[in-house]
């Protein structure tokens, strides 16, 4: 793995283009398929740039890795899907132009779960992303590619998005630092829907230095998201002190459920740590916590059956040699441009919301999720964080759990109620298991992101894992 | 005797605004090539989110406030899923539970005074514009324009109180009135307006008949309702409840099945979008809101002394009546209500034009004229046409047409000549034949190419014989 | 318990053709995870439903023109095009 501050000397010692060519070197070679689409041409025409006229911006030069469901102008985007092969967005997402304004170099769009749907990076139709720690195993999903580059020292930071887990999951099997900002403080203008009112962009690096500066350039207000929050500009790079002195952690048991073995010593041994440096620490109850699975699949499935209608080939994406009567001709694109795990889905989600089952399953589920709110809402009106395991296990060998799809989902249980009730949570590596990387959750109230970074800050500087 | 029962979803264009609903793509497309008003939000590429347009909703609550509706503490968009090939996202973004506004009326003048509830009033987005080689059945492919998609329309649902397609077209007519009197809608733009209509006898079920697209489509595709589930019924067969489209071309409505019934939309509430409390804005909006046609009516009865009659046919179009107050200041107002109520609202309407074709500055010189007597009414109305269909100025229409009026000598000179060459018929009038008169008055008019003024000709003449 | 014909008419309201394989995978499939769904059946919470997590409201943009894409752009994409236009199946 190669640091945000590292990349910048070796750009001074030898040249921005000399850096970024021998990353993709790297890639090239790699056995990864962190890639969807490598933009070396591009990149590397911007690195002698940046070598001739200097570098500007929070990250002059430095090379970033983007999941394939963000937007990008002129560069193929695709969500790992057959039907958006060859697709060119038009328009940048709102974070790629803040990232471009702050001079990062784009080196390529990463593999991930067909429409963000999976926890394993097995769904893309581009073919699974493999661990960096070892090529058997997944990389966890569904931004696996992203996940899998940055611990693979293929690029120092990397975006992806969390619907569910989609960042923190393959942070924790990968062995790197991923965040998930609190729902509005990063727009969303640009990122190819799944589940809309769940999902935010977030950032990935080897530290959590590194997480900070990358979310400093992307979190802000966009007049373009209706949901996207008006607040003042913070610098998360300076609240990283090395202080977790008076913190209050909110230990949920829930949370500690079915959880290996490995994984539950882990991430106590960190909670005790922590205490060992000056917090406190205490049982909280999140009582719904048993609810949030299934709300949170209604909701992101029934989300996504709609999101996902405006795949007819009519505009882009994927046709078939002749027309027939439009009915039959969507019926036909969709069935052979989705894959098996985004048709479950779409189903589900139709399902859900069809006449006579609203009330049952989507309605439902949105209640549980004004429940599972009000827990974390109680939780931190006693504590300042909370601490969990990311993952119940670290990462599992590939096509393991690919044909049982509940299984698959159960693996999600600690990540989703995040997503359900809006709050940040960040996870950084607590140790290994049979040389596998295991993740720690710190989880905080609504835009309580400096904390909970400070708070990892602290844990990463002290449990010295990585 | 069957009643018949009609009740109307209107889906009228918000096309006075400057952008579209959700995102700022320009309104202003009628006359460009397609797809150039077009943007990732109205396009549905992915990734791409809506954002409310402020002034659309806006003019909601006005609309809303002039058809006497309750305006929603807090509402809030809903998705409507179904899939067809002019819908970008596969779903359209539109009100379900908690629309901007409800339970409104509307009272239209037919044979009498008749109250027509409004059930309510939504906000929704436009689809995309199809377009097909030849009959929709038979072309091969369609061609889609995504420069209406995402237009913002407003639909206003009635109950089932209209009694007649004739009722229907009154109600249709009051509505775009009051639309253009709140400067939200231009009726004359292609796609301003497009009805539903929902129709059932008394004993039968309901037929939906959609999209028709004119004004006058409504009246007809109605009326053919009527006459075919009157023939179905008198040979025993059920009308059964359908969606039926209307064939504008061949005047008929056929059954269309294929797309989703409302069971089927799977609405749930649009993620992108957030809620917004409508009321808080009414104080502000109602006093923005301009007078209204039944108001504007009992003004102009009460302050230029003209006909109800007058009134009414006058206030029945916003710009007509703004013209009328244009012309009503510097002439006689009861003259200028009957040129331009009778007389010239009749050439408009023959010539399929508006009053947008007419310059208020001509009606006042060409009533200047008939009051100082310049011109005959006769010549008034050939001024009019000739402006309508070849343009140029009063005066110089006057003068090449030769319209000016003969004056009194020439008059004079004109019935001696008359009496001279005609000393029959003069016997024939002292004789007390009534018919040599009119000879004498019309030789009279042939001497002066019919520009001399009647009552003056009639008057002279007496005097002379 | 949801039926393959119950899995046909999804499958019919999606707009996804199923094969006769895929009907039948799918309904065991469904009918698992549905069952797991059931445990919201344990509740009946009287709360308002969260629609929306931030509970920001009146959200608005000002009634401004922008300038639209070019019509070349707006066409890249298009698998089908005809003079300007997107070219859909046909309707009937
Ligand atoms: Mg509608
Ligand atoms: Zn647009």
């Amino acid at each position: 793995m190669m640091s945000v501050s590292e990349i910048k000397r070796r750009m001074e010692e030898e040249s921005a283009e000399e850096t970024i060519q021998s990353l993709f070197d790297k890639i090239e070679r790699s056995k990864l398929n962190a890639f969807i689409t490598l933009t070396k041409e591009q990149a590397l025409e911007e690195a002698r740039k940046a070598d001739k006229n200097g570098t500007r911006g929070l990250l002059g030069a430095v090379p970033i890795a983007i999941k394939d469901n963000i937007s990008t102008k002129g560069i193929q985007t695709t969500c790992a899907s057959k039907i958006l092969k060859g697709y060119v967005p038009p328009y940048d997402a709102h974070v790629i132009e803040r990232l471009k304004a702050e001079g990062a170099i784009i080196i390529g769009k990463t593999n991930m779960d067909e429409f963000a749907m999976g926890s394993s990076t097995e769904t893309s139709f581009f073919g699974p992303t493999r661990n960096p720690h070892d090529l058997s195993r997944v990389p966890g999903g569904s931004s696996g590619g992203s996940a899998a580059a940055v611990a693979g020292g293929e690029v120092p930071i990397a975006l992806g998005s969390d619907t569910g887990g989609s960042v923190r999951c393959p942070a924790s099997f990968c062995g790197v630092v991923g965040l998930k900002p609190t729902y509005g403080m990063v727009s969303r203008y640009g990122l190819i829907s799944y589940a809309n009112s769940l999902e935010q962009i977030g950032p990935f690096g080897c530290s959590v230095e590194d997480v900070a500066l990358l979310l400093d350039v992307i979190a802000g207000h966009d007049p373009r998201d209706s949901t996207s929050h008006v607040m003042k500009k913070n610098r998360y790079v300076d609240e990283l002190k090395d202080d977790v002195s008076g913190l209050k952690i909110g230990v949920p048991e829930e949370y500690f459920e079915g959880v290996d073995k490995d994984v539950d010593n882990a991430v106590r041994d960190g909670i005790t740590l922590l205490e060992e440096l000056g917090a406190s620490c205490s049982e909280v109850a999140l009582p719904h916590t048993k609810y949030a699975l299934a709300s949170y699949y209604i909701i992101a499935m029934s989300e996504a059956s709609s999101n996902l209608a405006r795949f007819d080939g009519v505009r882009y994406g994927l046709r078939l040699e002749k027309d027939k009567d439009w009915h039959t001709t969507f019926s036909e694109i969709r069935a052979e441009g989705f894959g098996e795990e985004v048709k479950r889905r779409i189903l589900l989600g139709t399902y859900a919301l069809s006449a006579g089952y609203y009330g049952r399953y989507y309605l439902k589920a949105l209640k549980v999720r004004t429940l599972i709110k009000q827990d974390f809402e109680n939780a931190f009106k006693k504590v300042d964080v909370l601490i969990t395991p990311t993952m119940p296990c670290a990462a599992f060998k590939i096509g393991e759990k690919i044909d049982d799809p509940l299984s698959l989902y159960l693996a999600d249980v600690n990540t989703v109620p995040m997503n359900l009730a809006g709050v940040p949570s960040i996870s950084v590596p607590c140790g290994f298991a049979n040389g596998l990387p295991m993740g720690m959750q710190i989880i905080g109230g609504h835009f309580d992101e400096g904390l909970i970074l400070r708070v990892a800050h602290t844990f990463e500087k002290h449990a010295g894992v990585a | 005797m069957k009643d018949v029962i009609i009740g109307l979803e209107v889906h009228v264009q918000l096309n006075k605004l400057n952008s579209k609903l959700f995102c700022g793509c320009s309104t202003k497309y009628h006359d460009s090539g397609p797809n150039t008003h077009t943007c990732p939000v109205c396009l549905g590429l992915p990734g791409a989110l809506p954002v409310l347009n402020r002034t659309a909703v806006e003019a909601a609550i006005k609309v809303a406030l002039a058809l006497n509706c309750e305006i929603a503490e807090q509402t809030l968009f809903y998705r409507k899923n179904y899939y067809y090939p002019d819908l970008p996202k596969g779903f359209q973004i539109s009100q379900y539970d908690y629309p901007i506004a409800i339970k409104g009326n509307l009272v239209i003048e037919g044979d009498g005074e008749r109250n027509i509830r409004i059930r309510r009033v939504h906000m929704e987005e436009d689809p995309a514009r199809l377009v097909h080689k030849g009959p929709i059945e038979k072309s091969k492919y369609s061609l889609i324009d995504y420069n209406r998609s995402g237009m913002a329309l407003l639909e206003i649902v009635t109950e089932p109180d209209l009694r007649s397609p004739k009722e229907a077209r009154q109600f249709l007519n009051k509505l775009r009135n009051i639309l253009e009197y709140l400067d939200v809608f231009d009726g004359y733009l292609e796609g301003a307006i497009r009805v539903d209509a929902n129709i059932s006898l008394t004993g039968g079920a309901r037929a939906e008949v959609k999209n028709i697209s004119s004004y006058k489509g409504v009246e007809k595709a109605l009326s053919f309702e009527i006459v075919r589930q009157k023939n179905l019924m008198r040979r025993g067969i059920n009308v059964v409840q359908e969606t039926r489209h209307y064939d504008e071309a061949r005047g008929v409505t056929i059954s269309l099945r294929t797309k989703e019934e409302e069971k089927d939309y799977r609405y749930f509430p649009e993620p992108d979008l957030v809620p917004f409390k409508a009321k808080e804005g009414v104080p502000k909006i109602k006093k923005t809101l301009p007078e209204l046609p039944d108001a504007k009516r009992r003004r102009f009865v009460e302050q230029y002394n003209i006909s109800e009659h007058h009134a009414k046919v006058l206030t029945s179009e916003f710009k007509l009546a703004n013209f009328f107050e244009n012309v009503a200041g510097k002439v006689d107002t009861n003259q200028a209500a009957t040129w331009i109520a009778d007389v010239l609202k009749g050439e408009l309407n023959y010539r399929g034009l508006g009053i947008d074709a007419f310059s208020p500055k001509h009606t006042i010189q060409i009533l200047r004229m008939l009051r100082e007597k310049n011109i005959t009414e006769k010549g008034a109305v050939q001024v009019i046409r000739a402006l309508l269909d070849e343009g140029g100025t009063p005066t110089e229409i006057v003068k090449q047409k030769g319209l000016l009026k003969v004056d009194v000598g020439e008059i004079a000179k004109a019935v001696d000549e008359a009496i001279k060459e005609n000393l029959a018929a003069v016997k024939d009038y002292h004789a007390g034949k009534d018919e040599a008169f009119h000879f004498l008055i019309g030789q009279v008019m042939k001497k002066t190419s019919g520009k001399a003024d009647p009552d003056a000709v009639n008057k002279l003449l007496r005097e002379k014989l | 318990m949801i039926s393959k014909k119950d899995v046909e008419h999804i499958g019919w309201l999606a707009r996804i053709k199923l094969s006769d394989e895929e009907k039948e995978e799918f309904t065991g499939q469904l009918n698992t995870i549905l069952d797991y769904f059931a445990k919201l059946d344990e509740i009946d919470p009287s709360v308002t439903p969260t629609h929306h997590v931030s509970g920001i409201e009146n959200v608005f943009r000002d009634d401004v023109a922008k300038e639209s894409l070019g019509q070349e752009d707006v066409l890249r994409n298009a698998p089908r095009k005809e003079e300007g236009f997107f070219k859909g199946p046909r309707i009937v």
